[in-house]
């Protein structure tokens, strides 16, 4: 999924331009196309938790199947540092991104010298426990019910202030953490650093013993990728007002493995990206028809898995031909 | 250079390694041999840090190693390649090459840089891949390269770490007269500038090629000496390992 080295890394290749270029004029058109902006917001959030998802599963071929709860862990501390630390932007982002990291880095300890199977069976293990003390921890996480009530902080610049209230500024704001966060995947995913996540990919052994430290790559993987989940759960927080147990259950965590396959990320970096705008189209479009939805998706998703294991990127994914 | 005293090995309750010293001298190529099973390709597991040793111990320019990981026996200088290829598959030949290289190592966790911008690293690896016989295939991916290719690549990525001490585990594995004769080139042309190590079953081969040789025999080295010596040795000779021709 990375082009080869000698080829020079554009800053934004096309298809971020274009992304970049749906996105940004989204609200001005999505009514006319029947549906809604917040659409939007709930669309880039969860690219941004797929992409950094992919980051393990497409990048460095470690299968996380318990990401859900490094987004929930972000949602959750989002709502808690404004309710008991500050209730100021940055500090709640920054809250969700250090909880998270936190909760990665020390997950990533216990599972950063396994591979495979036993890699993805030891991340449902540890999903399924931060689910289990987001629900019995009643005294802070409010339990079943989540927080509730989370506001939307202004975003404060120092010299400027902007209210997120209204869906307008969130969507914008939620763009510009968005944009951001894409940006810097995709350099650090052809930097010298994913590339040798790549090739740890590709041949653990050779990568020991040309000198890397294996643990230490797979562990700041780990360790990256919780802290975008994080992120994205603390915009989830932001936009959906509350934080609940739902969004750490293996169900949803299934979910960004499916999106991230479906989409194509292990041959593209933009796997994910359509796997998520797809996934979204049918619950609202096929939701609008029938309730079973999910019925059909699923069933989209064995034929993709049948037929087109690549995922839809691998529809358009030209595999470099050798030129000598 | 390079010293491993008395390396002894069990795996369960299979001795593999009894009582192995094994000494290498700069500038030298040393030769492995023995049938299958002797224990050669063990004892490049311990000696470039894949096992440790149950006893014994190995230095490195007056340095103690034994025991120490892949990861930092790599970079003191020592480098091997694999007897069953280990490659990148799914990179280019040149990538093979550059992620093995000290200049890419040592900006492993740069997370924002761009190799493509670095155009001495750059040819630092096609200066490897065209060492190795592949200067025409730098964009082609490792699984697309012919069996003797991915053999030449094989020593490549072991030669991108710039090694000073290099272990060659079969080289030669599989490939015809052709092959070979095209890998003993490359060796006859490396010996110039490193210490090599070379694990062989083709006698011819290593005969023509090695300084000094050790024949290994059920875990223990039964012979050692120049090839000249070795091929006095009424042990050698008595043995099918003597049919050299």
């Amino acid at each position: 999924m990375i082009g080869a080295a000698d080829r020079r890394v554009p800053l934004a290749p096309a298809p971020m331009l274009a992304l970049f270029g749906v996105f940004a004029t989204l609200p001005w058109w999505i009514d006319a196309v029947g549906l809604y902006p917040y659409l939007g917001v709930e669309i880039m959030i969860w690219v941004v938790f797929a992409l950094g998802f992919n980051l393990l599963l497409g990048t460095s071929g470690l299968p996380s199947f318990g990401h859900g709860a490094y987004f929930g862990v972000g949602a959750y501390a989002f709502g808690l540092a404004q309710f008991h630390l500050h209730p100021n932007l940055w500090i709640c982002l920054a809250a969700a991104l250090a909880a998270s990291v936190v909760a990665g880095a020390l997950v990533a300890c216990f599972i950063s010298h396994r591979r495979g199977i036993y890699f993805a069976l030891l991340t449902i293990a540890f999903g399924q426990i931060f689910w289990f003390v987001a629900i019995k921890w009643h005294s802070v996480t409010r339990g079943e019910d989540g927080l509730l009530n989370i506001r939307r902080p202004d975003a404060d610049f120092g010299f400027v202030a902007w209210s997120l209230q209204s869906n307008e500024a969130l969507y914008a704001f939620c763009f510009a953490v968005f944009a951001l966060t894409v940006l810097l995947l995709w350099r650090l995913v052809h930097s010298p650093y994913g590339r040798v996540l790549a090739a740890i990919r590709q041949n653990e052994t050779r990568a020991r013993f040309v000198g890397y430290n294996v643990w230490l790559f797979k562990w700041t993987a780990f360790t990256l990728s919780a802290a975008v989940a994080g992120l994205a759960g603390g915009l989830f927080a932001l936009a959906q007002q509350s934080a609940y147990p739902n969004v750490m259950s293996l169900h949803q965590s299934g979910l960004v493995v499916m999106m991230t396959l479906i989409g194509g990320g292990l041959v593209s970096f933009w796997g994910p990206v359509l796997g998520t705008v797809l996934f979204f189209l049918a619950r609202d479009l096929l939701g609008a028809y029938t309730e079973a939805w999910l019925l059909w998706y699923g069933l989209l998703f064995m034929l993709i898995v049948l037929f087109k294991p690549e995922g839809i990127a691998g529809l358009f994914h030209v595999r470099s031909k050798p030129s000598a | 250079m390079f010293e491993a005293s008395h390396l002894h090995k069990r795996f369960g309750a299979h001795v593999v390694l009894e009582d192995v010293s094994l000494r290498f001298a700069v500038g030298r190529l040393t030769g492995i041999m023995g049938p299958n099973g002797a224990g050669k390709t063990t004892c490049f597991n311990l000696l470039t840090g894949r096992y440790a040793p149950d006893r014994g111990r190995v230095t490195f320019e007056g340095r103690d190693i034994t025991g120490l990981p892949p990861r930092l026996i790599a970079r003191l200088g020592i480098s091997r390649s694999f007897q069953i290829m280990n490659l990148f598959d799914e990179y280019s030949a040149l990538d093979n090459v550059l992620v093995a290289t000290p200049g890419v190592r040592r900006r492993g966790f740069a997370v924002l840089a761009d190799l493509s911008r670095d155009r001495a690293l750059l040819a630092r690896a096609r200066e490897v891949l065209a060492r190795v016989g592949l200067a025409g295939k730098a964009a082609a991916r490792a699984k697309d390269l012919s069996y003797g290719e991915r053999r030449a690549l094989e020593i490549g990525v072991a030669l991108a770490a710039e090694p000073r001490l290099l272990f060659l585990d079969e080289p030669t594995a599989g490939l015809g007269t052709e092959g070979t004769a095209r890998i003993a080139q490359l060796i006859q042309e490396l010996k110039r500038s490193i210490t090599l190590v070379m694990i062989e079953h083709d006698m011819k081969f290593l005969f023509g090629l090695a300084d000094h040789i050790y024949v290994m025999h059920w875990g223990q080295v039964i012979a050692e000496g120049t090839p000249a010596m070795l091929r006095a040795n009424p042990w050698v000779q008595r043995s099918n390992l003597g049919q050299l021709g």
